[in-house]
């Protein structure tokens, strides 16, 4: 038996362990305790607890790859891409490699939520050592069997060759035997340039789940026994229970319980229509705990707190005052976002079943670990006897990083000892709260005579958002007085991470008031930001996040493809934004039509390194930016007397078929490892449009969403 | 609470349910269909929509009572094998993103190719404008009916 390239690590550190299973196969865990730690920053809620980590994947007798993916998906397609990094250094057969949903476990898995485009830079590296490991122990399996040397055998689709005797197995025979080789302390990683998955448009390995209505979601979990329920909240922020009269509920058919808890009524019975229908019964009266504030409250708001002297400092570099002082021009301008819900379209739902020995969750959470913990505070439970399994996310875009929706359902399951499945309607989902936070941005600029800009400042005001700025975040550190600050009003509405938080407002506000600046000094606005990224990099001014040279080529090659500049019979705008780790730089095309602007096309070049799956990045680019379209051009959610006033799709607009346009998208793909994709295509869109209508109209939008605003309404 | 015999995806189904419970709910609860999705109850987003004889009906806003001897096909019935032209191009294409609002998205494309097999990319959007996607798979979508709509519907449907 030839076995000198196995190195034996009987080590209880191991990376990796080999386990054999008593039906035979093998599965392999790799502990990712033992990985380098991720410095991906997650913008994301504190409360999310980031433990241990561990993942599995299994080689069945007769060659399945099963590949857990332990992060929750919605609809960024990790459970594709995962599966894809697994397979490309297993050397597997992508036609037998299945991908299943991994429960929470805290025990083998670190960072099992989804938020901040974090999963794929955080499981980069441990997911091509899972594959390459399972593929070293399958050669070294066959080179025992055929007693040959494993540098002289060969993997290809799910097969270990030895070409020079002809002999050849696949990986589920030799799955058992591997199963039993103590596994290398270290293995090869492929060479990108022999990547044959990473790179490749693979088609989402639920799509035909999708295309026939299979249950995958929260909300089509069925249990034998299990109780509907809905949940009244107060419909204004800011109010709390007074009193409640549910008797006519009580009395209706297929009704078991209504129950009063904390600031809730739940109605439960047999059946979602039941419950919604004798919920339309109840009579609930609130009183004022908090003050109710009305979208005109929040307008005197930000202009006062934009005077305040009290912001706090988020980056001061040099003598700003001075530079204001001896400028021969100043710029300024603010800017405005509204609050916006996330709407998912699944509507917020969770199963909770408390019982004598434990307590099982079940339903779409993007942070499933936080959320056990939650209910475990709650409850008064241990984490370890609670389970939550993950169902597939109908959209999340944030909503679902709170857990609210859980906590809640459990508490109800512990009240009416039953198990039981709250749903959400839309109009609570609307009405609910953790909305994107309203903002407002002042920025202002001191230029010397020669157009240069020798002074900045940027102050955020927003709503329950306690910094609503980037400050270091480009132009930062190509700008020698520079301060940015910022002021938080507390709200009784409720606010949080929405896709790219800060960003997704912050982006077009500032990319607008570059584009101001251009404009002001006769610059063309590829150009100015080109040479600040050149004395950014001659000069640096203090610490910075984002990389100079990526950022440049973001720009160079968007508007090269665009043909910036070049162009007859269009308007176009420029933006380009660095978030989550990532560069996108976009040119969105205007021309006019029937006396308004209409936005044509926008080209995307987007640096996130390796692309891993070309179809799945695609989509995230084209989704962003529609999101990114839509949000700023319609969405917005108004307040009055603490109660939104829009609460459902027919007078919340989201963006539809017929208003969309073409999108060219591309990527640098330099062979970086890769960082996050679900949001950096959004934060530029709103500003490239802003910028491409202002030089079709002359009318700079400084409100969203545009549609309020010149030149759509008059 | 009445009871219905409401032909489903070609078998008749006998359902005890209150006269005023929408169709989406009956499905979903009753009958276990879940693919015809929950999304607003108000007819707004098109997550629910089945076929109603033929042509494609909101299911959240039609009463159990209003049904009669309709032929009702959903997701599940649109093929025996989940081999329509539409289920296969929104898998060619790779439409879905979260996936939560495709199987109106396509029982919508599917009532319009039932009518006009053969749609101009205005006639795609005219229809498909209805549906929502919150992730924004729009692009896709649109080429999906394109593609489906040159190949022929030779799918058996239940």
């Amino acid at each position: 038996m030839i076995m000198s390239n196995i190195r034996f690590n009987n080590s209880r550190r191991q990376f990796l362990k080999n386990i054999s299973l008593s039906s035979g196969g093998l599965l392999l865990g790799f502990s990712f305790m033992d990985a380098e730690a991720s410095d991906i920053p997650a913008l994301l809620p504190k409360d999310i607890d980031i433990a241990g980590f561990n993942s599995y994947l299994s080689i069945a007798n007769d060659g399945i790859v099963s590949v857990f993916s332990p992060n929750p998906e919605l609809g960024q397609n990790i459970k594709t891409s995962f599966a894809m990094v697994v397979a490309e250094e297993l050397d597997a057969d992508w036609n037998k490699v299945k991908v299943i949903q991994a429960p929470l476990d805290t025990s083998k898995f670190d960072r099992q939520l989804t938020g901040g485009s974090g999963a794929i830079p955080h499981s980069w590296k441990r997911l091509r050592n899972a594959g390459a490991t399972a593929r070293h122990l399958l050669v070294a399996a066959a080179a025992a069997k055929w007693n040959v040397a494993a540098s002289e055998c060969t993997t290809e689709n799910g097969f270990v060759y030895h070409k020079a005797s002809g002999k050849q197995a696949g990986y589920g025979e030799l799955a058992t035997a591997a199963s039993k080789i103590i596994v290398p302390a270290d293995v090869k990683l492929k060479d990108h340039k022999d990547f044959k998955l990473i790179g490749k448009p693979i088609r989402n390995v639920e799509n035909k789940n999708i295309a026939t209505g299979k249950p995958l979601f929260g909300l089509d979990f069925y249990r034998e026994g299990m109780m509907y329920a809905t949940i009244q909240r107060p419909p204004a922020f800011g109010q709390k229970i007074k009193s409640v009269n549910a008797d006519e509920a009580k009395s209706m058919p297929g009704i078991t319980d209504v129950v009063t808890f904390k600031n809730y009524v739940a109605v439960v019975g047999d059946s979602t229509w039941a419950v919604l229908k004798a919920r339309k019964t109840l009579n609930v009266e609130y009183e004022e705990e908090k003050a109710l504030e009305s979208s005109s409250d929040h307008n005197a708001i930000f202009s006062k707190l934009m005077e305040s002297t009290d912001a706090k400092v988020r980056r001061k570099d040099g003598d700003v005052d001075a530079a204001f002082k001896s400028a021969a021009k100043v710029l300024k301008s603010e800017y405005e976002c509204p609050f916006v819900p996330h709407n998912p379209l699944e509507p917020m739902n969770f199963f909770a079943h408390v019982k004598e020995d434990g307590v099982e969750l079940i339903g779409p959470t993007q942070t499933p670990g936080a959320a056990r913990k939650a209910v475990s505070d709650l409850l008064k439970i241990p984490e370890d006897k609670i389970t939550v399994d993950i169902t597939r996310l109908g959209g999340g875009f944030g909503r679902r990083l709170k857990f609210d929706y859980v906590v809640e359902a459990a508490e109800l399951s512990s009240i009416i000892k039953k198990p039981v499945k709250v749903i959400w309607t839309r109009e609570d989902d609307m009405g609910g709260g953790s909305y994107r936070p309203a903002v407002r941005y002042r920025f202002e600029a001191a230029l010397d005579s020669a157009g240069n800009i020798i002074g900045y400042k940027c102050r955020g005001v927003g709503i329950n958002v306690e910094n609503s700025t980037r400050q270091d975040n480009f132009p930062s550190g190509s700008i020698e007085n520079l301060l940015i600050d910022s002021v938080e009003h507390q709200s009784p509405i409720t606010t949080g991470a929405w896709r790219a938080p800060v960003t997704n407002f912050l982006a077009y506000a500032e990319q607008s008031f570059l584009d101001e600046i251009a404009v002001a000094t006769g610059k063309d606005p590829v150009q100015m930001r080109l040479d600040l990224l050149q004395r950014a990099k001659e000069k640096p001014v203090g610490p910075i996040r984002y990389d100079i040279d990526r950022m440049a080529t973001v720009i160079k090659t968007v508007a090269e493809k665009a043909q910036w500049g070049k162009k007859k019979g269009v308007f176009q705008g420029f933006s380009v934004y660095f978030s989550h780790a990532s560069y996108v730089g976009q040119v969105c095309e205007v021309v006019m039509k029937d006396g308004k602007p209409k936005v044509l096309k926008i080209y995307a070049v987007s640096d996130c390194g390796v692309v891993i799956n070309s179809s799945g990045a695609l989509q995230q680019v084209m989704g962003g930016i529609t999101d990114g379209y839509g949000t700023a051009m319609y969405g917005k959610l108004s307040f009055r007397n603490g109660e939104p006033e829009q609460k459902n799709f027919d007078r919340y607009r989201l963006v539809r078929m017929k208003e969309i346009f073409d999108i060219d998208a591309s990527f640098i793909n330099n062979g970086i490892d890769p960082t996050g994709l679900g949001e950096p295509a959004l934060p530029p869109t709103g500003g490239a449009v802003a910028n491409a209508i202002f030089k079709a109209t002359g009318v700079r939008i400084k409100k969203q969403p545009f549609i309020d605003q010149a030149p759509f309404k008059s | 609470m009445a009871v219905f015999n409401l032909h489903v995806n070609g078998k008749v189904q006998k359902v005890d349910v209150a006269e005023d419970t929408p169709l989406l709910w009956v499905l979903r609860d009753h009958l276990r269909l879940v693919g015809t999705k929950f999304g607003c109850g108000v007819g707004q987003c098109g997550a629910c929509t089945v076929h109603m004889d033929g042509a494609p009906l909101r299911s959240c806003l039609l009463p159990v009572n209003a049904v009669g001897n309709a032929k009702i096909v959903t997701i599940e019935g649109l093929s025996e094998n989940g081999d329509h032209p539409l289920q296969l191009a929104w898998d060619e294409v790779d439409v879905p993103q979260c996936g939560y609002c495709q199987s109106g998205q396509i029982m919508s494309a599917a009532a319009l190719l039932k009518r006009t097999p053969k749609p101009t990319m205005e006639e795609i959007e005219n229809t498909m404008h209805g549906n929502l996607c919150r992730c924004g798979a729009y692009h896709r979508i649109r080429e999906a009916v394109k593609v489906a709509s040159t190949k022929s519907v030779t799918t058996k449907t239940k």
